[in-house]
């Protein structure tokens, strides 16, 4: 077989910038969460909001630097094996990306250290400013990174003269059609991440009866914040879908298994899209119910895939499939957030243990529901790189072979695996030494050096926690 | 926007970020390499000790320098990345294990063997990242096959006897910059072995300083023409880069502890402006200067006002982690 240079670009991209998302998804939320509970402690003066805060720190610590070491990837990878689409769009993406960089960097010469290691060294005041700050810069890149993707959706406020993108309109360009819609979709999954991470840790340590008090407020917050968010979320999904339906209707025909237009359309549970027969093999469906979703009428119109030639339509099995893996998950969250609710009556919220390993199992949920809806609205809009404008098959390097692409992939994977299990295996030390004081967990203090993120986590990598616990 | 030419002050910018990295991310990778050769593991916990507060500053440079030429030099970007591929690859692979390894490191016990896996991290991770480095002065010296603005060449074009030879003389300039500043952060034992070390190394990277200033007129006839043309003020350059392998020299033969490392940040500073005017006003060679190479000038302006705001900002929590972290690093303590 002819190796790809075209097919294995893809798979980097999706394999480089899925591992980066994780991290930027979960911290996000969680520095938020973070400025919340400074605040709370400097309200209130609870020492147990001070050891929260402390805690959640060093994981952010940990996750924080993970996300911006494989950051340093990505930012290369629209060179490497995109150059052709780097070059058409640079006017438009290099601005957006490098602000991107630009706030990441301010945030890190200004605020994160305070943050991370201003503890008794700055005024409570300071400190507390500091994790705000952090929290606002986390957004800030997230808006110039959905702004650059999402323009590669909905593009706007430009002209192609000679084969290169030219802004026209920063306004437009930057607050592009599905700009606000995926802004307040990501921005959502970012708290209903870090609120499962949270509740699901608390409630481990619940488990094991550790730092009850504390946990519990943890616990108590995240469920409240995860019974609103979770189903708002669901609307807000819903809007983002109605403008995926305005804008890229061929994608919303793939997320819908729907290969003919037609009225009265029903929302199809089940079905097994066959792209080289252009229909679904079986499918299992609720009648009316996606024209009623869609066009809030029994009868609307809902678009089909056959609208777009062969060669212009996306993977439909992918984009069906992952589609309703996020939405499934969307609502079995929602379930859990509700029966957190419900078993508040009676304070058996703390004490049910059965749902206390629901919620520990329920933390990695949000993670594989915010990458299913990415791997959904990535893949529906091929085979466009920017919509409607621009094709991967242009996008891509010229000059790229498929055995070239084949090596970075497994090198990426290699080196991002090793990365993962280190951190992944460190994160989960941070996590079970809890909330202790710090001097009973200075095993390795001799050579304890600020300044750098992960140093905000002093646990070590290769000791036996439970040691010390005695 | 017609009283400034957005280009050049871009250019500045550009060049003055891969400068700072150079000099700053330049002394971290050098430990790096030396690092299987130190004396003992105290020692090389003084060595990561004394860069460990600055050394993920110094690396984002480099992502701001990237970042950058895609924003207002997007044909530098696109055609350096693809030509260098695998090079690029390497060497992300290997900032990305030292800087884990960096880490980890800290938290792994002295006598475990993760203590031992992460060193040789640490020092592949670097020693592959400088050569990397190295070897991408050597292609950009070379020049780039290109066609209507796209790389056309293949993947190991890069990979010459000459870009070979570039990318040793970074790793051993950058193992310079380590020595001289391990003169300055260490004392004791470490200190004399860092000593001992420095005019070796010297020589090393005067003769491949002569080869490469010899070869590059040879195979490049612009450069032939620039330092042979009628220029004349351009030789006060390599004068001064020889004048700065001089004090070096000198000044470890004194036994003094700054103005080593201060008289190498001077020499790799001559060098890059000699290479600087050797190929100006060219920034995708043979073929492209800075004008074809840049961006739409609205795009250039409006990412300008963002980087001019940031900018110093970065340079004053520069100086100042330096600041903090003054003074030696002695064994069996961290900075507190």
């Amino acid at each position: 077989m002819e190796l790809d240079p075209l097919l294995l670009s893809r798979l980097q991209f999706a394999f480089v910038v899925s591992f980066h998302a994780i991290f930027p998804v979960f911290t996000i939320g969680l520095a938020s969460y973070i400025a919340v509970l400074h605040a709370l402690f400097y309200k209130t003066a609870n020492p147990a909001w001070d050891r929260l805060a402390q805690l959640w720190t060093r994981v952010f610590a940990v996750a924080f630097g993970m996300g911006v070491v494989s950051g340093i990837v990505m930012s290369f990878q629209f060179g490497t094996n995109w150059s052709n689409f780097a070059q058409s769009t640079a006017n438009f993406m290099g601005p957006l990306l490098s602000y991107e960089v630009v706030t990441a960097f301010f945030l890190e010469a200004a605020f994160l250290g305070v943050l991370l290691f201003g503890r008794g060294r700055v005024p409570q005041g300071v400190h507390l400013f500091a994790a705000i700050m952090v929290a606002v810069g986390t957004f800030i890149s997230t808006f110039w990174i959905l702004s650059a993707n999402s323009w590669m959706h909905t593009p706007a406020g430009v002209e192609v003269i000679n084969g290169v993108f030219r802004v026209t309109s920063w306004t437009e360009a930057i607050f592009n059609p599905s700009f606000p819609y995926r802004l307040a979709h990501m921005a959502m999954a970012s708290f209903i991440t870090g609120g499962f991470v949270v509740a699901g840790v608390s409630a481990w340590y619940l488990l094991i009866g550790r730092d009850v008090e504390a946990n519990r407020k943890a616990l108590s917050m995240c469920l409240w914040m995860l019974l609103v968010l979770t189903p708002s979320q669901a609307l807000v999904g819903d809007f983002h879908g109605l403008n995926t339906l305005e804008y890229q209707p061929t994608k919303l025909a793939a997320m819908e298994g729907n290969w003919e237009t037609r009225e009265g359309a029903p929302f199809l549970l089940f079905a097994w899209p066959d792209q080289t027969a252009q229909q679904n093999r079986f499918e299992i469906g609720i009648p009316y119910a996606a024209s009623l979703i869609l066009t809030h009428e029994l009868h609307g119109e809902v678009p089909g895939i056959l609208e777009a030639p062969p060669e212009e339509q996306p993977p439909v099995a992918l984009v069906f499939w992952s589609f309703r893996i996020m939405v499934g998950l969307g609502f079995l969250m929602i379930a859990v957030s509700l029966l957190g609710f419900y078993l508040r009556r009676g304070g058996r919220l703390y004490h049910s243990r059965r749902f206390l390993q629901t919620l520990r199992l329920m933390s990695v949920t949000p993670f594989i529901a915010v990458l299913a809806g990415w791997v959904t609205t990535e893949s529906g809009r091929a085979p466009w790189l920017v919509y409607g404008m621009m094709t991967h098959a242009e996008g891509v390097t010229p000059s790229l072979t498929g055995g070239m692409a084949l090596f970075t992939l497994l090198g990426y994977i290699t080196v991002y695996g090793v990365i993962f299990y280190a951190g992944t295996y460190y994160l989960t030390r941070v996590i079970r030494y809890g909330m202790q004081p710090r001097d009973e967990e200075k095993l390795v203090d001799d050579f304890e050096t600020p300044k750098r993120p992960w140093s905000a986590a002093s646990t070590p990598f290769d000791d036996d926690p439970t040691k010390a616990e005695g | 926007m017609e009283m400034f030419d957005l280009s050049l002050i871009w250019a500045l910018i550009i060049g003055f970020g891969i400068m700072m990295y150079v000099l700053m991310d330049g002394f971290d990778l050098g430990l790096g390499i030396l690092f299987p050769f130190a004396p003992d593991e105290d020692a090389r916990d003084v060595m990561m000790n004394s860069v460990a507060p600055v050394w993920d500053g110094n690396e984002t440079w480099l992502v701001l320098g990237g970042a950058g030429l895609l924003g207002a030099f997007p044909l530098v970007y696109s055609v350096f990345l693809p030509a260098l591929y695998i090079g690029v690859f390497l060497m992300l692979a290997g900032l990305v294990f030292r800087g884990v390894a960096f880490e980890l490191r800290f938290k792994s016990h002295r006598d475990r063997r993760g203590r031992r896996m992460w060193n040789r991290a640490f020092s592949w991770g670097s020693a592959i990242a400088a050569f990397a480095q190295g070897a991408v002065v050597g292609t950009y010296i070379q020049g780039f096959e290109t066609q209507d603005r796209v790389f056309v060449g293949g993947a190991f074009d890069w990979l010459t006897p000459f870009s070979v030879l570039t990318g040793i003389g970074i790793m051993i300039g950058y193992t310079l910059l380590g020595t001289t500043w391990l003169i300055l952060k260490s004392e004791g034992y470490i200190q004399a072995w860092a000593y001992r070390l420095t005019p070796r190394l010297l020589l090393a990277v005067l003769a491949i300083f002569a080869i490469i200033s010899i070869w590059t007129p040879l195979v490049n006839p612009l450069v032939w023409e620039r330092w042979f043309g009628n220029i004349g003020w351009i030789w006060i350059l390599p004068a001064l880069t020889l004048l700065c392998m001089f004090v070096v020299h000198w000044s470890v033969k004194r036994r003094r502890e700054l103005m080593p490392f201060m008289a190498t940040l001077g020499m790799f500073l001559f060098t890059y402006l000699g290479l600087v005017v050797s190929k100006w006003p060219m920034i995708v060679p043979p073929d492209y200067t800075i004008w074809d190479a840049a961006s739409a000038p609205e795009s250039q302006l409006f990412l300008l006002i963002g980087v001019l705001f940031v900018l110093p900002f970065v340079l004053v929590y520069t100086f100042w982690s330096y600041w903090v972290f003054r003074g030696k690093v002695r064994v069996g303590e961290g900075y507190h």
